[in-house]
């Protein structure tokens, strides 16, 4: 179980691939859950040239780790990673990523959904974005749909 | 010792304030008092203590880390 705050650009499939190959988990997973969040080049029908990622250094990895310890709770996991981008970030580039494994598929789907939830809502990042004509803070998150 | 007080993102802008500490309170709430002298207390904003969510009236103490800050918006 790890989490991870980078201000650097992450490849996400690379991070996946090398925290599995480095648990011992091997074949015992049957199942991976991922989710990767990018950066878009629009939000509210306007064009975001770039993104401001802030956060709450100590909080927002206390919160991290609080919602891994929480979902090893409710489903039976073999492991989670989750890593999350902060600083000066540009469309396309992954901004979230949230891997679960079990042994089979609904733990880890379920789990991967549920840290999604819980991390835009309770992990205290704040975004700022760069459009045309200024810089402004995103309020709230959208619902996801 | 002392109780430490920060901001963070847009509310830091708004109120145009910088992390500080101060001496004592009773109450997330006087702290807020404190530290923004007196400002309107925005519904939206959040506050935690010690890195835990609590609530304007949560009771502060000597040592305490005290947050304020708007939704959060990560992910």
């Amino acid at each position: 179980m790890a989490a991870y705050i980078l201000e650097q650009p992450f490849n996400p499939w690379e991070s996946i691939s090398e925290h599995q190959e480095s648990t011992t988990l091997h074949n015992q997973f049957g199942a991976t859950a991922t989710f990767i969040g990018t950066m878009r080049d629009f939000n509210d029908n306007e064009a975001v040239i770039a993104m401001m990622l802030e956060h709450y250094p100590a909080m927002t990895q206390h919160y991290l780790e609080k919602i891994i310890n929480e979902a090893k709770k409710k489903w039976h996991l073999l492991d989670i990673l989750i890593i999350h981008r902060v600083g000066n970030i540009e469309p396309g580039d992954p901004i979230m990523l949230i891997a679960c494994w079990s042994a089979h598929r609904r733990a880890s789907l379920d789990a991967c959904n549920w840290l999604i939830e819980e991390l835009k809502h309770r992990a205290p990042f704040w975004k700022k974005e760069t459009r045309i004509n200024g810089e402004y803070w995103v309020e709230k998150n959208t619902n996801g749909l | 010792m002392s109780i430490q007080v920060k901001f963070f993102a847009s509310l830091k802008e708004t109120l145009n304030i910088d992390d500080h500490d101060i001496k004592s309170a009773a109450t997330v709430g006087e702290v807020w008092d404190i530290t923004t002298n007196n400002a309107e207390r925005l519904d939206n904003v959040l506050v935690a203590i010690n890195l835990e969510y609590a609530q304007f009236e949560s009771t502060v103490k000597d040592g305490d880390e005290v947050a304020f800050f708007p939704p959060v918006t990560g992910g």
